[in-house]
């Protein structure tokens, strides 16, 4: 079969709808890189080693973080821990090399400009990116939670859950409130990747674009702790990450959530905005 | 019907270089145009604007009569392109690197996906490869790859950057047909290249482009035209023949060991070889040449084939 003897009835008027076939695709090369399964074990790493630390040391020698101490008691806080020792630097990295080598990873190997001549159209490969790296978020905060999870349980059991406020609740309910702690956290992540978008547009060197990403997620960080600077904290985006462990209390204590969400969707709009301003208009050389 | 190809005033100006200059290409349908200029000349960067890779700094394009960049989408699903040089995933296969730019096109069919990417790989004689990662091609298989992506849809316009770059000779050949094909099956096909040989041998019309600027186009009959040919007697008496070369009124006539040659100008070609016999100038061959490319190229540009700055 020759492609042109089909001219005749080629080009009928498809309506464009979205389809899901480019973000599968997207999907597959992103998690058929063994770069970034090498990442996502790393990830899952750390919950296993947190929980074989607190089964092999002694009992009662607590003193540690408000979830370690409570992971002897039900093994669901193991999640909870793994999530808290991941958040500052793990989950952002491995969010950043996805997010940076987005736009950049595509340009740098030069398969951007056959994209773009497909026609896959500039705003739907923006979206479709960025759809990618939400859900590459999701699983990595599903591996860190899942995996926290089966350890803690098989190590110390479930049963009821003492929450921080002191009340008790079922075990269902705890799970619950591990998967509304999973989709915050979630939710911040896909902040930073929307800055991590933005800044992949700006360059065709996607190590650059992912150590710029990581470097801006220390430095909120940085910022967060400088209690000078008190008047900048509400505005920084990782200043509510940790209120990710309020789903934890009796009842959810929303105000900080809320305000959470809200400043990480204004970053992910305004990001999101940037990155098409940028890419819609750039003149692709690469 | 338009164009399938027109610019007007076409202008990309990078921070202090005009990179390509008012340039007015109009590409006739079903035309095999051959895109030429030096190295550094604006070809890419003209092709790049094209494609809606690049926005002009001024100017008009019309794609298969559309104009870009507001109807690009609508354009471009209709062109099959190779821009700069091959480039996919090295650690996807060559299939799996269609795959996913057949995924990309929100037109594509994907129930059809699989038939497309094979008959594409088989008519670039890449599918025995298909499965072999990428980074694992030669420059030619990746050529081929690349002319497979421009051939994954049934397209009326190719526009084909440097097609045989890293090809041997077979391949070569292989390109040259399948571009023939192409075009007697209705497609209209640019093709830029710096091999002047070979757009002589496929192409029907040329464009020249020389430091930014469109200098000549038409088809190749009216680009040679333009020039004068020549003609070379060969002869034990090259003396002789030179004299009646001039007397004719040849231009720029040269008489060398064993033949005289001079520039035919508006002498009849029929009148010579008589001329020649009644002065009893022994006429040993007798041979009238049309300027080739390469000749047509330097007339234009007055020089070779070197890089512009």
């Amino acid at each position: 079969m020759s492609a042109v003897e089909l001219l005749g009835t080629a080009t009928p008027n498809l309506p464009s709808r979205p389809s899901p076939r480019f973000l599968f695709s997207e999907l597959g090369i992103i998690f058929g890189r063994r770069r970034n399964l090498a990442g996502l074990a790393v990830l899952a790493v750390v919950p296993i080693v947190l929980a074989i630390a607190v089964k092999v040391s002694s009992p009662g020698s607590g003193g540690g973080p408000d979830f370690v101490s409570a992971i002897t008691g039900n093994g669901l806080f193991v999640a909870f821990a793994a999530l808290a020792v991941e958040l500052p630097i793990f989950l952002p990295l491995a969010v950043s090399v996805i997010a940076g080598d987005s736009v950049a990873g595509e340009a740098n190997i030069g398969t951007l400009r056959y994209l773009l001549t497909i026609p896959a159209g500039r705003t739907r490969l923006l979206l479709t990116k960025y759809a990618a790296i939400l859900l590459f978020a999701l699983v990595a905060v599903l591996v860190v939670a899942v995996v926290g999870t089966v350890m803690g349980l098989s190590l110390f059991g479930g049963g009821p859950m003492t929450l921080l406020s002191g009340s008790q609740t079922s075990m269902a309910d705890g799970i619950l409130r591990l998967a509304l702690a999973c989709l915050y956290i979630t939710v911040q992540l896909g902040a930073l990747g929307a800055i991590g978008l933005f800044v992949s547009t700006l360059t065709e060197q996607p190590i650059g674009a992912t150590v710029a990403v990581v470097l801006i997620n220390v430095m909120m960080f940085v910022l967060d702790s400088i209690s000078q600077l008190d008047w900048l904290h509400p505005w920084l985006l990782t200043h509510w990450w940790t209120a990710f462990g309020d789903v934890l209390r009796d009842p959810i204590a929303t105000d900080d959530l809320g305000r959470g969400l809200l400043t990480a969707a204004v970053y992910a709009g305004v990001f999101w905005l940037a990155a098409w301003a940028r890419f819609s208009s750039k003149d692709i050389t690469s | 019907m338009a164009d399938p190809v027109s610019t007007r005033d076409l202008t990309k100006q990078f921070r202090r270089q005009t990179a390509v200059d008012g340039v007015d290409l109009a590409v006739p349908a079903g035309a095999v145009y051959g895109f030429l200029g030096p190295n550094g000349s604006g070809k890419t960067t003209t092709i790049r604007m094209l494609l809606g890779l690049i926005s002009p700094t001024r100017g008009e394009i019309s794609m298969l009569g559309m104009p870009m960049p507001e109807r690009s989408g609508e354009a471009l699903r209709r062109i099959g392109a190779l821009v700069e040089g091959p480039a996919f995933h090295p650690y996807l296969s060559g299939r799996a690197n269609l795959a996913r730019l057949d995924a990309a096109d929100r037109h594509s069919d994907r129930h059809t996906a699989a038939s497309r990417i094979d008959a594409a790989l088989d008519r670039v004689g890449l599918l025995a490869a298909a499965g072999k990662r990428y980074r694992a091609y030669s420059l030619g298989m990746r050529q081929r790859l690349a002319i497979a992506n421009a051939l994954l849809m049934p397209r009326d316009l190719l526009i084909l950057d440097e097609p045989t770059n890293g090809l041997d000779p077979q391949g070569t050949r292989e390109v040259r047909h399948l571009i023939g094909d192409l075009a007697s099956d209705g497609a209209t096909v640019v093709v830029s290249s710096h091999l002047l040989a070979e757009v002589e041998q496929m192409c029907s019309h040329v464009g020249v482009m020389f430091e930014g600027r469109l200098v000549s186009q038409g088809s190749l009959a009216e680009l040679q035209a333009g020039t004068t040919k020549t003609v070379r007697v060969d002869t034990d008496r090259p003396e002789d023949a030179a004299r009646v070369l001039r007397e004719l009124g040849l231009t720029d006539v040269a008489s060398l060991d064993g033949y005289a040659t001079g520039t035919l100008g508006k002498v009849e070609v029929t009148k010579i070889v008589p001329n020649l016999v009644d002065d009893l100038v022994p006429v040993l061959g007798f041979t009238v040449r049309s300027p080739s490319l390469e000749d047509v190229f330097v007339s234009l540009t007055g020089e070779g084939f070197d890089v512009s700055g």
